[in-house]
Formats: C-alpha cells, sequence, structure tokens
C-alpha cells in the first residue's frame, strides 16, 4: 500500500485494510452472498411484476381506472359524525376520507388519554397491600385480556342500543339524557369572553412553568423552596376566572330539550363513538395496567429503603427516586399500547363509527378503487406508526444519554 | 450493659406472637383492615361487591329462564324469555341456539364432524404444551392432526358426506384460522426472524425489516380487507381462492411478522458464545442454527410466544368484518334471529366465556410453566 | 484519635442516655419468631459490631433500627425519641441515623454527585452549591472525587459502596448503621470500603456494623455481639469474645467463620 507522499507524518493517512478481493468461486463467502441476495430479490421481484400485471389485467378487464382523480368526485357518503362541516351532497371523496382521520383522531387521543388514567389506576390497584382491592384489580385485567376486544364493542354497542328511546331516556336531572339515540349533554354557548378566559389560562400555564423555574433556582441558592402551589393556584385559576368575569361572566348552556321522538340541542357523543371509546379504554387499559404493575416492581425494593433511610419522605421518594426510574421502563410498552388502541380503533367499521377504514370502505365499494382505498388506510396507519416509533427512538436515545 | 438477653423466661422460645396477628382475624387486619383508609375502601368495595354479585346471581341463576317451549310452528316460543326481561336472563337462547353457535350452518345431523375436530385441537394444544413431547415427532402429530381435521371437515372420502366450506362455521373456523395461521406462520416467522439479523445478506434484511415493520404497522382489518378486496386482482383470470383461504392467508402473514419479532427477540437474548462455540466445531450455518441457536432462542421466547398466540386467537374474531362465519359471527347471526330478538347479552357472555376459557388456559400455561 | 485508642475498650461515661437503646424487642414473620427479646444499649461514640450465622436476626434487628422493618413488641429509643407509629417521630430518627445496605442501593439515574445532595437539598433543605461542596469533601474523605459526575453504573462494586457511605455521611448523621456492606463485594474491593469504615470510626462515629469482618471487628468494635436464631446469645469487647467463647453457638459460629477464610 502506497503511504501518502506528503512528509508531515501528520498527514499521512491511516492505514486502511487491505481489501477483499471478491473471487467468482461458491466458497468464497462475500461471493456467495451476492449470489444469494440476488437469487432471492430476484424471486420476489418476479412475484412482485406477475401479481402486477395480474392486478394490470383484470382492472382493464373491469373497466377500472386507477389512480386518485376519484378524491375530487362527489361522495354521497352520508357521515353522522364529522368534526367539520359536510355536505353529502357537495362534498367529495376526499373530503369524507379526511373526516375519517379526523374521526379516528378523535377516539384514539381520548381513548388514550382514558386509557391511560384508568390502567394507571388499577396498575396500582393491584399493588395494594388491601387484599380485595389488589385481587379485585388482577380479576379485571385477566378477564378483559382474555375476551377478543370485538365482542367487547359489539357488547357495549348493543348494551347502549338497548336503551330505552329519547321518550324513556335516564338522565341526570334536566341535563344529561341517556339513550339509545346516545348520551346527550349539555353545551356552552362560546362567547368571546370564553376565548379570553381560555387564552388566559394559556398564560397562567406559561407564568406557572416560569414560577416554578424561579423557585427551583431559589432553591438551589438558598435551600428553601418556595411553595408553588398557591401561585399555581392563582395563576391557573383565579386569573381565567377573573378575565371572564371582567367581561361580564356570560354562560350560557344549551341543554337537549326532547322535541318529538329526538332531542334538540345540546352536544351529542352517538352510541357508536361511546360504545367504540368505552371498549377501547376498558380493553387497553387491562394491557396498561400491567405494564404500570411491572414498571414499578421493576424498581427494586432497595431504592425506596435507601431514599427513607436518608429521610426523605414517600412522596418524595417516589417523585424523586422511583417514578423516573419505573418511567424508563413503561414508556416503551406503553407507546406500543397507544399504538395498538389507535389499530384497534379500526374495529369502529364493525360498529358503524365512521373512521378511516370504514369510510374507505365504503368508498371503495361504491367507486370499485380497491387497491388506492386500502392504500389510503394502509398510508394513514404507516405515517400514525411511523411518527410514534420516531418519537421512540428519540426518547431511547434521550434516555440512554442520561444513563450513561 | 444490659444487652444480654435477661434468662429467657421460656428458654424453648415459643413465645406466640401476639393473638392478634394471627388466623384469620390477624390475616384480614394485616390485608383488609390496617388503616382506616384501607377499611374505609374494604367496607366500600364489599358492599358494592356484595350488590352486584347478588344482583348478577338472581338475573342470572334466580329468575333466569332455561327453556321455553316450542309452538304450533315447531320455533321457540320466547314469550317466557319476554317477560323476564331485565330482571332474568334468558339462557333458553342459549339451550336452543348452542349448536348453531358451536358449528354454524354445518349439516345439523353431522355436526359430530366438526365437535371431533373441536376436541382433536385441544388435544393437539395440550400434547404441544407439554414438555415430553418435545421431539421432531411433534411435527409429525401436526401433520397427521390437521390432515385428520380436513378429511372430517371435508368428508367425501371414509364415507363421509361432503361438506362445502362455505356451510362450515363457528368454533371449528376460529381453531381452523388459528392453528392453522399459527402452524403456517411460524417457519416463515423463524425465516424473517434469521433474515433480519443476517450480517452479510443486507438486501435481504432490509427486506425482512420492511415487511415486518410494514404488517405491523397497519391494522389487521387492513389485510384483511386487502385479502377480500385486492386479492381476487392479484390472480390470474379464472383462478379465485375461497374467501377462508384468503383470510387465512393474510392471517399467515400478520401473523408471522409479529412472531419474527419475538423470535428475534430470543436470538439477540442468546448468548453470543452459543454461536462462537457452534462456529469452532465447524458448524454450517444452517447446522448452527438448526440444532444449536433456534432451540435454545425458541425456549428462552416460549411466554411472549404463547402471549402472541393468545393475540391472535382474539383477533381471528376480526373475520367477522369480512363475512366469515367463526365463532363470533355465527353469535351475531343467532342474535339476530328474529325470535331472539333483545337477548344478545345471554350470547355474549357466552361467546366471551368460551374465548376466555382458550386465552385464560394459555395465558396460564404460560406463566405457570 | 491514635490506633491505640481505637482498639481499646470504650467505657460510656456514667449516667449519659444511650444513643440506641432496645429493650425486649420481639418481632414476627407469621409464626416465625425472628426477633426474640433483643435486648441492647449502644452509647455516644460507641463501635458495635454485630455478627452471627445468616438468618440469625442480625439485619433485622439493624433496620429496625431505622423502622425499614417495624418491630410489633418491646421498646426502641433511638437518640431520645421512641419508635413508634408517629411519622414525625421517624423523620427525626432518619435524618439522624445513616444506613449503609448490602446492595449499596445507589440511585442508577443520578449521577454520584446528585446521589449525594439528593437528601441534604430536599431533606435539609440546604442550597445546591453548598450540598455540591458537601458532598465534595465527603467524596474527597471516601477518595472517589473524580467519579462525581458519573453514574453509579459505571463504578466498580467498591467504590459504589465507598459512594453509598459517603451519601449517607452527606446527611450528617449521629448513627451510622451498616448492614453487611462488605458481603456483596468481590475480595479485591473489600479492603477499600472496610478501610473507608476504619477511617470514619477514628472521627468518634456512632457505629452499628453488621458484618463477618472479624479482623474489623478486633480493629474497630468496642464491643461485639453475636446473635444466633433471633436472639443475642454473647457480647463483650472483642478479643474476649474471640478468645474465649462461652457458648458452643458461638464456638461452633467462629470455627465456621475462620474455616471459611
Amino acid at each position: 500500500m502506497p503511504i501518502a507522499s506528503s512528509t508531515d507524518p501528520r498527514l499521512t493517512a491511516p492505514r486502511a485494510a487491505p481489501r477483499k478481493r471478491i473471487r467468482l468461486s461458491w466458497s468464497d463467502p462475500v461471493f456467495r452472498s451476492i449470489v444469494w441476495q440476488v437469487l432471492i430479490i430476484g424471486v420476489i421481484a418476479a412475484i412482485v411484476w406477475y401479481l402486477a400485471a395480474n392486478t394490470h389485467r383484470n382492472l382493464a378487464a373491469r373497466r377500472i381506472a386507477t389512480g386518485f382523480e376519484f378524491l375530487s368526485r362527489n361522495a354521497s357518503i352520508p357521515i353522522s359524525e364529522s368534526p367539520i362541516a359536510y355536505d353529502p351532497s357537495v362534498s367529495t371523496y376526499g373530503d369524507a376520507l379526511i373526516i375519517g382521520i379526523l374521526n379516528t383522531l378523535k377516539v384514539a387521543v381520548i381513548g388514550v388519554v382514558l386509557a391511560t388514567i384508568l390502567g394507571t389506576v388499577i396498575g396500582i390497584a393491584r399493588l395494594s397491600h388491601n387484599w380485595l382491592v389488589a385481587k379485585l384489580a388482577a380479576v379485571y385485567v385477566e378477564v378483559l385480556r382474555d375476551v377478543p376486544v370485538l365482542l367487547q364493542l359489539l357488547f357495549w354497542y348493543t348494551l347502549l342500543q338497548t336503551l330505552p328511546g329519547p321518550k324513556q331516556s335516564l338522565h341526570i336531572g334536566s341535563a344529561v339524557f341517556l339513550s339509545n339515540r346516545g348520551i346527550k349533554i349539555p353545551l356552552l354557548v362560546w362567547q368571546p369572553a370564553h376565548s379570553w378566559a381560555l387564552l388566559a389560562f394559556a398564560a397562567g400555564l406559561v407564568g406557572t412553568w416560569v414560577y416554578a423555574r424561579r423557585a427551583r433556582r431559589r432553591q438551589e441558592a438558598t435551600g428553601a423552596r418556595p411553595v408553588v402551589w398557591p401561585a399555581a393556584l392563582a395563576l391557573l385559576v383565579a386569573l381565567p376566572v377573573a378575565v371572564w368575569a371582567a367581561l361580564g361572566a356570560p354562560f350560557h348552556l344549551e341543554l337537549p330539550v326532547l322535541r318529538g321522538f329526538n332531542f334538540q340541542g345540546g352536544g351529542l357523543i352517538s352510541p357508536e363513538y361511546g360504545a367504540l371509546l368505552i371498549g377501547l379504554v376498558i380493553y387497553t387499559a387491562s394491557y396498561i395496567a400491567e405494564i404500570v404493575r411491572s414498571g414499578i416492581q421493576a424498581v427494586a425494593i432497595g431504592q425506596w429503603e435507601a431514599g427513607e433511610a436518608l429521610g426523605l419522605s414517600r412522596a418524595q421518594v417516589m417523585r424523586r427516586i422511583v417514578l423516573p426510574q419505573a418511567l424508563r421502563v413503561i414508556i416503551p410498552p406503553m407507546t406500543s399500547q397507544y399504538l395498538n388502541l389507535t389499530k384497534n380503533s379500526s374495529l369502529a367499521v364493525a360498529i358503524g363509527y365512521q373512521d378511516v377504514v370504514s369510510i374507505a370502505n365504503t368508498t371503495l365499494n361504491q367507486t370499485g378503487q380497491a387497491i388506492e382505498g386500502i392504500a389510503y388506510i394502509m398510508a394513514v396507519y404507516l405515517t400514525i406508526s411511523l411518527a410514534i416509533s420516531l418519537f421512540m427512538n428519540w426518547y431511547n436515545a434521550h434516555i440512554a444519554l442520561v444513563e450513561r | 450493659m444490659s444487652d444480654i438477653a435477661a434468662p429467657a423466661s421460656d428458654p424453648s422460645g415459643a413465645i406466640r406472637p401476639p393473638a392478634i396477628m394471627l388466623g384469620p382475624w390477624g390475616w384480614a387486619r394485616a390485608n383488609l383492615f390496617n388503616s382506616w383508609i384501607s377499611t374505609a375502601v374494604t367496607l366500600a368495595i364489599g358492599y358494592l361487591l356484595l350488590r352486584g354479585i347478588t344482583g348478577f346471581f338472581d338475573w342470572a341463576i334466580v329468575h333466569a329462564v332455561w327453556s321455553v317451549p316450542l309452538n304450533a310452528a315447531g320455533t321457540p316460543d320466547a314469550t317466557a324469555c319476554q317477560t323476564a326481561k331485565g330482571t332474568g336472563a334468558c339462557w333458553a337462547v342459549i339451550a336452543d341456539k348452542y349448536r348453531f353457535i358451536l358449528f354454524g350452518r354445518y349439516p345439523y345431523d353431522q355436526q359430530w364432524r366438526p365437535a371431533i375436530c373441536v376436541l382433536l385441537f385441544i388435544g393437539l394444544f395440550i400434547v404441544s404444551a407439554m414438555r415430553r413431547f418435545w421431539r421432531r415427532e411433534l411435527a409429525l402429530i401436526w401433520l397427521g392432526t390437521l390432515a385428520a381435521i380436513g378429511v372430517l371437515m371435508w368428508g367425501g372420502i371414509l364415507g363421509l358426506s361432503f361438506v362445502q366450506q362455505d356451510s362450515w362455521g363457528g368454533l371449528p373456523i376460529t381453531l381452523i384460522l388459528s392453528t392453522f395461521g399459527l402452524a403456517l406462520a411460524f417457519p416463515l416467522a423463524v425465516l424473517v426472524a434469521l433474515g433480519r439479523r443476517s450480517t452479510n445478506l443486507p438486501a435481504v434484511k432490509m427486506i425482512c425489516v420492511v415487511y415486518v415493520e410494514l404488517i405491523r404497522g397497519v391494522p389487521l382489518i387492513s389485510l384483511l380487507f386487502m385479502a377480500s378486496v385486492m386479492f381476487p386482482l392479484f390472480m390470474p383470470e379464472g383462478l379465485n381462492f375461497d374467501k377462508l383461504l384468503r383470510a387465512q392467508i393474510a392471517f399467515i402473514l400478520f401473523a408471522a411478522a409479529y412472531l419474527a419479532e419475538v423470535v428475534r427477540g430470543g436470538l439477540q437474548a442468546l448468548p453470543k458464545g452459543q454461536a462462537e462455540a457452534a462456529d469452532a466445531l465447524g458448524l454450517s450455518y444452517w447446522h448452527k442454527t438448526g440444532r444449536i441457536i433456534l432451540p435454545q432462542a425458541l425456549r428462552l421466547v416460549i411466554p411472549p410466544l404463547v402471549n402472541t398466540f393468545i393475540g391472535f386467537f382474539k383477533d381471528t374474531s376480526l373475520v367477522l368484518i369480512i363475512g366469515i362465519f367463526d365463532l363470533l359471527t355465527a353469535g351475531k347471526v343467532a342474535m339476530s334471529e328474529p325470535a331472539w330478538q333483545g337477548f344478545s347479552t345471554e350470547i355474549h357472555i357466552v361467546l366471551a366465556i368460551i374465548y376466555f376459557a382458550f386465552c385464560f388456559a394459555m395465558s396460564k400455561y404460560s406463566r405457570g410453566r | 484519635m491514635s490506633q491505640a485508642e481505637t482498639t481499646s475498650h470504650f467505657v460510656a461515661p456514667p449516667g449519659a442516655p444511650p444513643a440506641i437503646l432496645l429493650d425486649r424487642v420481639n418481632k414476627w414473620y407469621g409464626q416465625m419468631h425472628v426477633l426474640r427479646d433483643v435486648s441492647l444499649s449502644v452509647a455516644e461514640k460507641e463501635r458495635v459490631v454485630v455478627c452471627g450465622p445468616s438468618g440469625s436476626g442480625k439485619s433485622t434487628m439493624i433496620r429496625c433500627i431505622n423502622r425499614l422493618e417495624t418491630h410489633q413488641q418491646g421498646r426502641i429509643v433511638v437518640d431520645g425519641t421512641e419508635l413508634t407509629d408517629d411519622t414525625r417521630a421517624l423523620d427525626t430518627i432518619r435524618r439522624e441515623v445513616g444506613m449503609v445496605f448490602q446492595s449499596f442501593n445507589l440511585f442508577p439515574h443520578l449521577t454520584i454527585l446528585e446521589n449525594c445532595t439528593l437528601a441534604p437539598i430536599w431533606v435539609r433543605k440546604m442550597p445546591k452549591a453548598e450540598a455540591e461542596e458537601l458532598a465534595m469533601s465527603y467524596l474527597t474523605r471516601v477518595k472517589i472525587p473524580e467519579q462525581a459526575k458519573k453514574y453509579p453504573g459505571q463504578l466498580s462494586g467498591g467504590q459504589q459502596q465507598r459512594v453509598a457511605i459517603a451519601r449517607a455521611l452527606c446527611m450528617k448523621p449521629k448513627i451510622m448503621l451498616f448492614d453487611e456492606p462488605t458481603s456483596a463485594l468481590d475480595p479485591e474491593m473489600i479492603k477499600e470500603v472496610l478501610d473507608t469504615m476504619i477511617g470514619l470510626a477514628e472521627t468518634g462515629m456512632t457505629m452499628v456494623c453488621v458484618t463477618h469482618e472479624m479482623g474489623f471487628a478486633r480493629q474497630v468494635a468496642d464491643r461485639v455481639v453475636f446473635m444466633d436464631r433471633g436472639e443475642i446469645v454473647e457480647s463483650g469487647p472483642p478479643n474476649d469474645l474471640f478468645e474465649n467463647p462461652q457458648t458452643d453457638r458461638l464456638q461452633l459460629f467462629l470455627s465456621q467463620i475462620l474455616r471459611g477464610h
């Protein structure tokens, strides 16, 4: 190997390992691996090409034009629940498919929040010193994990449907009505004062954060930690209330009222959405409970003892020692449960909630654009999965940095 | 200094712990009433539990209707159930429909055949769970049993009448989808896991990664839709597979991706020394993998493998959405029968018990080994 | 304090209240009687070594002193405060009593320095800079100041146990408890930990130490307590006890220990 011609020894290139020559012989591992790979890729490419050719021929025979031109066509799909304006007579398939995404997100985001709360409560309950509480939590986990989520969804859906009609609905006062049309709840009539109060709350959030940071600095400097919660209470509650009161304290609820055979006004949680949410939350919570339990158990008892022996209170041990360690064990499987909940929300199609899959399914049945419809479903979920695994990679890298 | 114990008043050391710590009362004190909060919680939950259990007992046993007479037309007369509705369960719907729920539309007088199949499946699971059958012969047992199940279900030979696949249904479909799915997905999963671990075949590794991540990133239902609407487009004209077979293929592809990740976990957990020792002995790649690495790696991942299998077993219920007649679909069809409108809760409970029994047995096994 | 003084038998000044007093303490795990009428009094600045076969209740006893275990009968008074269910009494005692565990129990997610400053900051309400200064001074005393920014997982067992000692000292305790501090260590690391403990003994710290290190006991202990089957069988100055065991149980134990070394 030629040494770099420069005379300066610092510029001498580090000596590279000698490059291996590939021999055209079956006993040469590099040659063999290349042959294998070419072979395998060739076979897979051939299969894909064969299927693609068949598909092309079949589509031509059925006179189906491929492409996404149908997205701008008028969709006559009736959509009962939509977060954005939708009119089947003018809106397009594209609009309908966007509504599908929004509906999926609506159930997934709220489901994730509720399942986390319920699952954490049950997971901690399983570790309770109270035998009855621990056993009850264990039975919950055991039973709900071992029954298919689809069966649970159908159960909740039929249960909500067998509720009495609007006229005989179960109700709490004259505000909340539970009937086979869903759950009617009062809606706040939104006014500018509310937006300002919300803005004040956001400002309070920032203020609390700044205050907590200052409290921390002060503690580092003097040792005494100023109490944060009164200021936080003032900023988060008193400030928005004051803003709202200063603007005349408008508060008007739109109550659901029974007119004829159905309710008018107020907000509605449809039986489809309700059943999907309840089913997914209850099912996923049973998995989350196990994750939380094993996460807490993963922190050795010695950590508690060491913390307490140093004079830290139980709350301080929990906050400063146990929780940071438990979260590392909990967060990775927890995110995969969030992904599972999101994927399971596709079972909405079985009970008629119009999510991504349900609307795509209707679209492909109406237009015959099977490939595009399924590609759309997969693209949506793959995007969500990818986003979650990017977050996971970032999180793991972050944790690894702290660890070493 | 007084640190030597005073000559023990009781040299045998048989001082009993205070009575308050012993016996059922001591246990209850320690586990149910050890603080006032705990006591309050115990009492509140105990009360609710008692109310719930007695309420359920009243509904499910005391006021339940167990059977109903047939009316003139030969169909069951559900009047008794209708009157008891709300206060008592109507188990008569199960008494009337259980064979439909279990075996679907399989010819009524031939339903002993799927019944035997279910028993064969259960026997197969039990045999596979036992350590002393973990030998090469197990593969033969599987092949033989699955073949016997095929013969029993289809018939057409040995004097059995031929039964079309369209009329199969109920529990056997659930078991077929999950068991055949597992049996065929498993070898594929092992190959994919090995491919993903391979260091000198980057292109193969790439394909395996894309396959696994693609399948795991999308919901199963999208794969089932693909099987039911897109699969026919892939096939040459004139050739078409049965719907069940298409769903089965989707299932295998789905299961293999998840199983591959479990197997990969086992391969990763295995100490490097094992592979090095095999290399030092001069074993070829396939010998090394087949005789040294895989048997150990698979043994390591039995609990997660069983958990994955439980997941598939439950997931077979999704075929309801593409209209395949599995256990859940059979139950749902039974619910929609006009005579039995409004007794879906009872059917849901029975279906849940059947699924639970299978899954619980498997999860107990995976934890209790 | 010179070496000669360290080994001399400690005599508590008459009338001084004991730093630790155990009075007929009993404890059961279910039916199992693990502490039987244990009575022990430790004077201020006294160094007591507790030894005994495994399962003899010595760890349980030492863990009762800062109430990681609760006793069920008898009295335990530490530094003038009786241990009861009262949490305030417990808080006071835990500040004054430092503990070192067999398995170190360092907090793996915190650096060595953070391990040492956590309790001074949150319990003693010490400014961060001051706590860090204090921590560095103790880390210097246990001879690992250069490891302050590392995490426990990066240290050897002996280093970890020395950090654990420094961490306990950062709370400026009046009493130090050691629960088999060298049992989980490789032989070559035992000495560095024992040296640290000997150094600590020379400062006049009140120490109760569960250990099988007879050399350490001879050099440092004012008194050795031998426990077996939940009771204190013999106690006295190390040389008396080791040369003239009065009971068969101690003889047997000593012969096993010596054979083991």
